[in-house]
C-alpha cells in the first residue's frame, strides 16, 4: 500500500524515460545511497571494508562489465578473469613507469588498455558465435594469463609475475584507511554503473541487444554487426580492466597472474546468472550473493557438523562448497533464468497491490 | 630428424587421448545440443569412483563395473533433473548448467570416494617399445600405443552402435531433428538419458587411461580443457572430427612446445615455456577464422 | 482516391541465386515503381522469400543487376538498403523478444540516431535531445498502429497477431521509403487481417511508401495491389495487373495444377 504509482502521471517523455520512473524507487535509491556514503563508514568494521565491501564492488563491477558483453550483447566469455588482469598490470606498469602518473589517470589507461586487448579477441566473434565464441575467449584466458607469468617487462622483472602496487593517492590525500579506501571505490563503481545503465537505454544498449535477440533482422535495420559486436567487447572489457586495476591497487595490494584463474572468470559468470543476465542492478546482487555464500558456509557449516557430531575437516567444507555452487547455478537456470533481479522485480509487483492478491 | 619424428609421434598418441574427450562431447551435442562442459569432471568422476571401489578391496573387473553403474546413474538423474526442465531455453543457458553441473561433481565425487591422488594400475606401463627403438632409434610408448588402439576400438564400437541398432538410430534422428523425432514416438527423454549414460561409459574410458597416466587426481578434469580446441577444430558434431582435430592438436602442440619457446627466448629475455596451455587454443582460433564451422562441421544458412 | 504511381524506382534484371548445387531464383526481372504497391506471390517454395533477401542484401545474387534509384549494382549490402530507406518485415517474426515493444520500435530508427557511444554513457546533451525527439517520432507511430496498451510490455508475451503488427511498427518507425512485407497476415483471423490491410494502405497512401509484399491470401492480394509477379521454382511465370495474372494460364497451372 505503500509501493504504489497511482496518481503519479508522467506528462513528458522526459519524465517517463528516467533510470527510475516511480517516486518510491526514487526514494529508496537515495536512502540507499545515503547508507552507502554515510551510514556505513560510520558504522562498519575494518573486517567488512577489507573482506566483505571492498571486493563486493569490485566484483560487481566486473560482473557488470561481463554483463554488458553477455547479458545485453548475447556474446558469452569465459575469459573476464584476464581482462581485469590486464587492467590491474596495465594501471601498475602505467603508474611504476611514468613519473607523476595521477591514480586515476591511469586506472582510466587501464581500462582502454584492457579494452584494445578485449577487441583483439571480439574479432573472431565476427565470425563465429555461441560455443565456438565461447571457447575462443578461452584462449583469452589463457594466453593473456600466460603473457603475464612469462613476459617479465611485463610486471617490472619481479619473479613469476608477481606485483606489488604502490599505495593510492590522489591530489595529495591518501587513501589508505579502509574507510577512504571504501569510499573511493564505491564512488568509482557507482559512476560506472550509472554510465553502464545510460548506455543500455541509449540507442547503443539497444543495438547491443538486438544483435543479441535476432542479428539478422538487426543486419537489416541497419546497426552493422562488427561495431556493434567490438563496442561491446570494449566497453565490457574496460570495465573489467578498472575492476582489475581496483582489484590490484584497492583490495589486494599484491597480485599475481595465476590469481586472476578459470576460476575466477566462472565465478564472475555465476555472479551475473544468479544476479540476472542483462540487469545491472542484477550484477550487484549476483556478485553480494556469490561474495557471501562462502563465508556464510564456512561460518555455518562447522556450526550444523558439531550440532550433529559429523567428523569435519576443511576439506569437506571446500567440497561442499562447490556443490552448492554447481547446484545453485543450475537451480538459477531452471527455475528463475533472470536471476534474482527479477524476483526482486516480482516482488516489487506484489508489493504495488499488497494488500490485496492481484 | 628421429627426434622430430619422435615428438610427432609422441604427439599424434597423445591426441588419441584429447580425441577420446572430445568424443563425448561429440556425442552430448549431437543428440541434445548441448555443449556439455562438465564431460572433464566426468573423467574424473568415473576414475575416483573406480579407485574408490578399488580402495574398498574391490578387483579391477568389478569397480569398472561399478563405475560405469555410477555414471549411468549419474546420467539419468542429470536428465531428469537438470536437462529435461530447461527443454525449452537457449543453448548457450544449457552450456552455464553444465559448467554448474562441473563445480557440482568436483564437489561430489571427492566426498564419495576420497580426496587423495591415487595412482591406477590397469596393466599398461609407460615403456619404450623395444622393437622401434631398435629399428628407427624412435621412443614410442607402449601405453601410448595400447591407449591408441583402445580409443579406436571405441570408436569403431560407438560408430556400429550408432549405424546398426535400433537405438542408435533413433539417437542420429533425434539429433537431426528434436521436433521430429518427438512426433513419430521417439521418447526423447530416454535417449537423452542414454546418451548421457555413453557419454559417461566415454568417460570412463577416458578417465582410466589418463588416470593410469597421470594418476587419479583433481586434474583429470581439465582433460575437458584439452578436449574444446580439438572440438573447435573438428567441428562439435563429428566423430572423425574428434579423433582428425585429436591428432592434429596432439601433434601440433607437441611440436610447438619443442620449437617455440627458443625461438620467443631468442627474441625476448626470459623463459617461455608451457605454452600448450594456450597454443591449441590460439591455433583452433586462427583455424576458425579460415573455417567458422570447422574441419568437419556442416555450413550452416540462416533463412529469414 | 487519385493515387499518383511515379517512376521505377527499383529494377531487378537478371537474378539468379543459388545455395551449393539448388538454384533458389532463376534469370528473374521485375521492376517496382514508386508509390505502388506491388506483391509477390507464388507456391510454397518458389523463392518468394530469397527474392525480398536479395532486395535488402541478406543474401547475394550470383548473377543479375539491381537498379536502386538510378544507381546501378551487383547487390544490395543490408547497410546500404537500409540506409537508402529500406525496411523489412519477416515471414517467422523476427522481433528482438527480449526488448520492450517501445524499445524495439525506438530500435528501429537506430540509424537515424547521431550520438557516440560516450555521449549515450554520459546521457548528456545531444544524446538526450536526441533519445526524446525520437521517442516522439515513435509514439506517433504507435499512435497509428493502435498499440498505446502495450508499449511498455516485452514482445516476447504479445500474442502472434500483436508480434505482426509490433514488427510493422518497427518497419515504420524507420520511416521507410520502401517496405518489404514477408507474408505479414499470415496465421490471422478475418479481422486482424482487415486491420492489417487497413495499417498498409494508409501506410501506402499518407505516407507514399512504396511496398513490396508476399501473401498468400488472394482475396486480400487481388484487392490491394496495383501490380502482381507471380513466381514457382524459381521462375518468373507471370507479371501484371491483377486481372492479367489472374487469367494468365500459366499462373493458373502452378495453381491448380494441369491437365496433361
Amino acid at each position: 500500500m505503500f509501493y504504489r504509482e497511482t496518481g503519479q502521471f508522467k506528462t513528458t517523455y522526459a519524465a517517463d524515460q528516467q533510470i527510475f520512473p516511480i517516486r518510491q524507487d526514487r526514494i529508496g535509491i537515495l536512502l540507499l545511497l545515503a547508507v552507502a556514503f554515510v551510514g556505513i563508514p560510520l558504522f562498519a568494521s575494518e573486517y567488512w571494508f577489507t573482506a566483505i565491501l571492498v571486493p563486493f564492488l569490485i566484483f560487481a563491477l566486473a560482473a557488470l562489465g561481463l554483463n554488458i558483453l553477455t547479458g545485453y550483447a548475447g556474446q558469452l566469455s569465459l575469459g573476464s578473469a584476464a581482462f581485469m588482469a590486464v587492467g590491474a598490470y596495465a594501471a601498475y606498469n602505467f603508474q611504476v613507469r611514468v613519473e607523476g602518473m595521477p591514480v586515476l589517470v591511469s586506472f582510466l589507461l587501464a581500462g582502454l588498455t584492457s579494452a584494445a586487448v578485449g577487441i583483439l579477441f571480439g574479432l573472431p566473434s565476427l565470425r563465429i558465435k555461441g560455443f565456438y565464441l565461447a571457447v575462443a575467449t578461452l584462449a583469452a584466458q589463457f594466453f593473456i594469463v600466460w603473457c603475464l607469468t612469462k613476459f617479465p617487462y611485463l610486471s617490472n622483472d619481479s619473479s613469476s609475475g608477481v606485483i606489488s602496487v604502490p599505495g593510492v593517492t590522489i591530489l595529495g590525500f591518501a587513501f589508505d584507511t579502509p574507510r577512504s579506501n571504501y569510499l573511493l571505490v564505491l564512488s568509482l563503481v557507482l559512476l560506472l554503473a550509472l554510465a553502464a545503465k545510460n548506455l543500455v537505454r541509449s540507442s547503443t544498449g539497444r543495438a547491443w541487444m538486438a544483435v543479441r535477440d535476432m542479428d539478422v533482422a538487426a543486419e537489416v535495420i541497419g546497426i552493422r554487426l562488427m561495431h556493434t559486436k567490438l563496442l561491446a567487447f570494449a566497453v565490457s572489457s574496460f570495465y573489467c580492466g578498472v575492476a582489475g586495476a581496483l582489484y590490484a591497487f584497492c583490495y589486494l595490494g599484491s597480485v599475481e597472474p595465476d590469481g586472476f584463474s578459470l576460476d575466477m572468470s566462472f565465478k564472475i559468470l555465476f555472479m551475473i546468472i544468479v544476479g540476472g543476465v542483462g540487469s545491472i542492478l542484477g550484477s550487484f546482487l549476483g556478485a553480494a550473493f556469490i561474495l557471501l555464500l562462502p563465508i556464510f558456509l564456512d561460518i555455518s557449516l562447522p556450526a550444523v557438523a558439531s550440532l550433529l557430531h559429523l567428523p569435519f575437516d576443511n576439506a569437506t567444507v571446500s567440497h561442499i562448497q562447490l556443490m552448492v555452487f554447481g547446484a545453485l547455478i543450475m537451480f538459477f537456470l531452471v527455475v528463475e533464468p533472470h536471476g534474482l533481479a527479477r524476483l526482486w522485480q516480482i516482488a516489487k509487483e506484489k508489493l504495488r497491490l499488497w494488500p490485496f492478491p492481484h | 630428424m628421429s627426434f622430430f619424428f619422435e615428438v610427432l609421434i609422441g604427439g599424434l598418441l597423445a591426441g588419441i587421448m584429447y580425441s577420446l574427450v572430445a568424443l563425448g562431447f561429440v556425442l552430448i551435442y549431437k543428440a541434445s545440443g548441448v555443449l556439455n562442459f562438465a564431460q572433464g569432471a566426468m573423467v574424473y568422476f568415473a576414475a575416483l569412483a573406480v579407485v574408490g571401489f578399488m580402495d574398498k578391496g574391490a578387483p579391477l573387473w568389478l569397480a569398472l563395473i561399478l563405475g560405469f553403474v555410477v555414471m549411468t546413474l549419474f546420467g539419468i538423474a542429470t536428465e531428469k533433473f537438470v536437462l529435461r526442465k530447461m527443454v525449452n531455453q537457449p543453448p548457450i543457458a544449457l552450456f552455464m548448467a553444465t559448467i554448474g553441473l562441473s563445480f557440482f561433481i568436483e564437489g561430489l565425487a571427492p566426498m564419495l570416494f576420497g580426496n587423495d591422488v591415487r595412482p591406477l594400475d590397469i596393466g599398461l606401463v609407460d615403456e619404450p617399445i623395444p622393437a622401434i627403438l631398435d629399428a628407427f632409434n624412435i621412443v614410442v610408448s607402449r601405453f601410448d600405443l595400447a591407449a591408441a588402439g583402445i580409443a579406436a576400438l571405441l570408436v569403431a564400437v560407438l560408430a556400429l552402435f550408432f549405424q546398426y541398432t535400433r537405438v542408435g538410430r533413433a539417437l542420429r534422428a533425434v539429433a537431426d531433428d528434436h521436433q521430429a523425432a518427438l512426433s513419430i514416438g521417439i521418447p526423447l527423454q530416454h535417449i537423452w538419458a542414454l546418451v548421457w549414460t555413453v557419454a559417461g561409459f566415454v568417460a570412463l574410458v577416458s578417465g582410466m587411461l589418463w588416470g593410469a597416466r597421470n594418476g587419479v587426481q583433481f586434474a583429470l578434469t581439465f582433460t575437458a580443457l584439452k578436449a574444446l580446441p580439438v572440438l573447435i577444430l573438428g567441428g562439435f558434431t563429428s566423430v572423425p572430427g574428434a579423433i582428425v582435430g585429436g591428432l592434429i592438436i596432439g601433434a601440433s602442440e607437441k611440436l610447438a612446445e619443442i620449437y617455440i619457446p627458443p625461438v620467443m627466448q631468442s627474441m625476448f629475455e626470459g623463459n617461455f615455456g608451457g605454452i600448450e596451455g594456450w597454443f591449441p587454443y590460439v591455433m583452433a582460433l586462427l583455424f576458425l577464422l579460415v573455417r567458422p564451422e570447422g574441419l568437419f562441421g556442416e555450413k550452416h544458412i540462416d533463412r529469414v | 482516391m487519385a493515387r499518383e504511381i511515379g517512376e521505377v524506382i527499383l529494377d531487378l534484371r537478371n537474378i539468379s541465386l543459388r545455395f551449393g548445387g539448388v538454384k533458389a531464383l532463376t534469370d528473374i526481372s521485375f521492376d517496382v515503381r514508386d508509390h505502388e504497391i506491388r506483391a509477390i506471390i507464388g507456391p510454397n517454395g518458389a523463392g518468394k522469400s530469397s527474392m525480398l533477401n536479395v532486395i535488402n542484401g541478406v543474401y547475394r545474387p550470383q548473377e543479375g543487376e539491381i537498379v536502386f534509384h538510378g544507381e546501378h549494382r551487383r547487390d544490395m549490402d543490408t547497410h546500404a538498403a537500409a540506409a537508402a530507406g529500406i525496411a523489412r518485415t519477416f515471414q517467422n517474426i523476427a522481433l528482438f523478444k527480449g526488448m520492450s515493444v517501445l524499445d524495439n520500435l525506438m530500435t528501429g530508427r537506430n540509424l537515424k540516431m547521431k550520438a557516440g557511444f560516450l555521449q549515450h554513457a554520459l546521457w548528456w546533451g545531444p544524446a538526450r535531445r536526441e533519445e526524446l525527439e525520437h521517442r516522439r517520432k515513435v509514439e506517433e507511430v504507435i499512435d497509428f498502429l493502435e498499440i498505446e496498451h502495450i508499449r511498455k510490455t516485452p514482445v516476447g508475451r504479445l500474442p502472434y497477431g500483436l508480434q505482426k503488427r509490433v514488427e510493422l511498427g518497427r518497419a515504420l518507425a524507420a520511416e521507410p521509403k520502401m517496405l518489404l512485407l514477408d507474408e505479414p497476415m499470415a496465421g490471422m483471423n478475418v479481422e486482424e487481417k482487415q486491420d492489417m490491410c487497413r495499417f498498409i494502405l494508409d501506410v501506402n497512401d499518407q505516407f507514399g511508401t512504396t511496398i513490396v509484399l508476399i501473401e498468400h491470401d488472394m482475396g486480400v492480394v487481388m484487392d490491394i495491389s496495383d501490380r502482381v509477379v507471380v513466381l514457382d521454382y524459381g521462375k518468373k511465370i507471370g507479371d501484371g495487373a491483377p486481372d492479367e495474372v489472374k487469367n494468365n494460364p500459366e499462373v493458373i497451372a502452378a495453381y491448380l495444377g494441369t491437365q496433361h
